[in-house]
């Protein structure tokens, strides 16, 4: 019982508010901005501590105890979901205060950031079903005005896609609670762990298990519902962009982790059997239709899908290696697709576009851009010392190890095709020469954007030489979701 | 299952089918009523999902500690009220954004939509 497992998702609540309160204050909301963000970073490192000193946090919500009351709980997992959390958070913010337009400040843009690391952070936290559900519903809905202020007509178009297909996803989520609250009587995830094995197999729990699949994998945004992704993530300003391509699909990518590692756990043949199936074509279909595209933002949003596959394909495995691929898969993918969509950002201040055909020529314009964009795109396609080379080399060392050689296959396949893209980018943005007549808006690069950039660049580039620490970590949280007897009686006691 | 929870669960089954019926229209009004229809036939799902009890409140009588007899189950009318509220909210953004959205792209159809707002 210790509060510090509430506080990652209590800071930027508390934070949000007080932006409200001092809504026509911009400048205090800019401090708020950078306190909230900085205050969860630090509460999300000192859970992430505890975990690894004294093992699973837990704390009952109103001292209701479980499988009754809501249960907050932190296992390894969650601690270094929460971290990657603050640190996508305190990356924004700092890009947040020096790009995004004043109208949208005075319009409520940082309570909303708030609500959003609030809810994700939160759903990465609970330990209860349902209250997952709750806070899906509060992310999205930060999420969604998020995405449509501004109100441009792509903007408008992107965020309907969007909130429908969105709006689907929960209420299939809601239907297949429903149907697992009949099933078992209970909506605590420790306590299912326990009681939806008990049942042995049934089709009756196949049935709920892929309405989980379907309503999870539409929120992360694996094949074949993805097509909300490519066509959202490109629409908003540039840091809310970065924000939701960190943050949003992980946590439909935690929520699969959670429930087919916990709880649906006994036909194994066919829940994963499926997600091995999706894995594979969420990579082939990101990589394909990244290749066809002209905006460079929508090129990031559907690569985004195709490295979605690989963490997938993780879970499908079922290994202790492969977990641990998909746990080092996560993190590395954070911190270099936020970075990515930072750099497009920087790359919109010089040109005012995002088409490749109307960029070009930054190679001798601003070596040290092009030299920053190359760290995480070589590191999306997995080139050694980077941390996606870790990233994929476990996950695909996961398949060999079990013979797994369809989805190797196509794993390769696809890291191929992305290199493609990537080789493709670099070609078009940095390396041509700037086509004639463009428009060059050449607005100096703010230091902030300097500043935040290079750090999430130095941070891959410490992940992939420095893997050893985070491999530890990532080792005991996938040990902890193969045998997750140590989550159950940390939640429920000694009385099983 | 008694009568009533077949009835129910017919009526459920409908719902859903309309709810799809309308999402699968070009229509980002009828869409939207689908949505309304999906979300009201997961909130009913719940409620029959955790056994349909007549006039059996889940009340504790004065001086003892749990309840006497059977009780329908609080814990998924505390759901379904959640998620009704939640649903609510949810459901009036979806309605200002369409609206919005056809003040700004001047279309009802979601196959006139342009990724690239043109």
């Amino acid at each position: 019982m210790s509060l510090i497992v509430a506080l990652p998702f209590l800071i930027p609540m508390i934070a949000g508010a007080l932006s409200l309160v001092f809504w026509p204050s911009r400048s205090m909301q800019r401090w708020l901005a950078l306190a909230g963000t900085v205050g969860q970073l630090l509460a999300a490192a000192v859970l992430l501590r505890t975990v690894l000193a004294d093992g699973v946090q837990v704390l009952t919500a109103g001292g209701w105890p479980a499988p009754y009351g809501i249960v907050l709980v932190a296992d390894t997992l969650s601690a270094v979901m929460v971290l990657l959390t603050g640190l996508t958070g305190v990356a924004t913010a700092l890009y947040s205060l020096t790009t995004i337009a004043s109208r949208m400040e005075r319009n409520g843009y940082y309570p909303l950031m708030h609500l959003l690391l609030a809810g994700v952070s939160g759903a990465f936290l609970t330990g209860d079903l349902f209250n997952l559900y709750v806070w899906f519903e509060v992310l999205l809905l930060a999420s969604f005005a998020l995405l449509a202020m501004g109100q441009e007509k792509a903007q408008m178009a992107g965020a309907l896609k969007y909130v429908v297909l969105n709006l689907f996803s929960s209420a299939m989520f809601l239907t297949a609670l429903g149907l697992l609250y009949g099933l078992a009587g209970t909506m605590n995830m420790a306590d299912l762990a326990l009681k939806i094995p008990a049942l042995g197999e049934d089709d009756r729990i196949n049935l709920v298990s892929m309405l989980f699949l379907l309503a999870f994998s539409i929120k992360a945004a694996a094949f074949p519902l993805f097509f909300w992704l490519p066509a959202s993530y490109h629409t908003p300003p540039v840091a809310v962009s970065a924000l939701f391509a960190g943050l949003l699909t992980k946590v439909g990518i935690y929520s699969l982790m959670r429930c087919f590692t916990l709880i649906f756990t006994v036909d194994t043949s066919w829940t994963h059997g499926w997600l091995a199936v999706i894995a594979g074509f969420s990579m082939l279909a990101g990589v394909i239709g990244a290749v066809a595209q002209q905006d460079l933002r929508r090129m990031l949003a559907f690569l985004h899908v195709g490295q979605l596959g690989y963490m997938l394909m993780g879970l499908a495995l079922n290994t202790r290696l492969a977990l641990t691929g998909a746990v080092i898969y996560i993190a590395h993918h954070i911190i270099m697709k936020s970075n990515l969509f930072f750099i497009a950002g920087a790359l919109y201040q010089r040109h005012g576009t995002y088409q490749l055909d109307r960029l070009g020529g930054d190679w001798l314009a601003r070596p040290a851009l092009a030299l920053l964009f190359l760290v995480p795109a070589l590191a999306q396609v997995g080139v050694p010392p980077l941390s996606g080379f870790w990233a994929k080399f476990v996950v695909i060392k996961a398949g060999v190890t079990v013979a797994a050689w369809p989805l190797v296959l196509v794993a390769l396949v696809a890291a191929v095709l992305t290199l493609y893209s990537i080789i493709r980018i670099w070609s078009e943005v940095f390396w041509k020469a700037a086509p004639a007549g463009a428009a060059v808006r050449n607005q100096p690069i703010p230091l902030m954007i300097w500043v935040v950039c290079s750090t999430l660049a130095f941070l891959t580039v410490l992940m992939g030489v420095a893997i050893e620490p985070v491999w530890a970590v990532a080792d005991r949280a996938a040990a902890e979701l193969l045998d997750p007897a140590s989550y159950i009686q940390a939640v429920l006691g000694d009385a099983p | 299952m008694n009568g009533l929870e077949a009835w129910m669960a017919v009526l459920i089954g409908v719902l859903y089918a309309c709810a799809f019926y309308m999402m699968l229209r070009r229509s980002m009004t009828k869409t939207l009523i689908g949505l309304i229809l999906l979300s009201n036939a997961a909130n009913l799902m719940i409620f029959v999902a955790a056994r349909v009890r007549v006039a059996q409140p889940a009340l504790v009588p004065e001086g003892l500690a749990a309840p006497a007899g059977a009780v329908a189950d609080p814990l998924a009318q505390a759901f379904i009220l959640t998620a009704i509220v939640i649903g609510f909210a949810v459901l009036a953004f979806a309605v200002v954004l369409i609206h919005r959205a056809h003040e700004v792209l001047g279309v009802d159809d979601f196959d006139q939509l342009r990724e690239d707002g043109e």
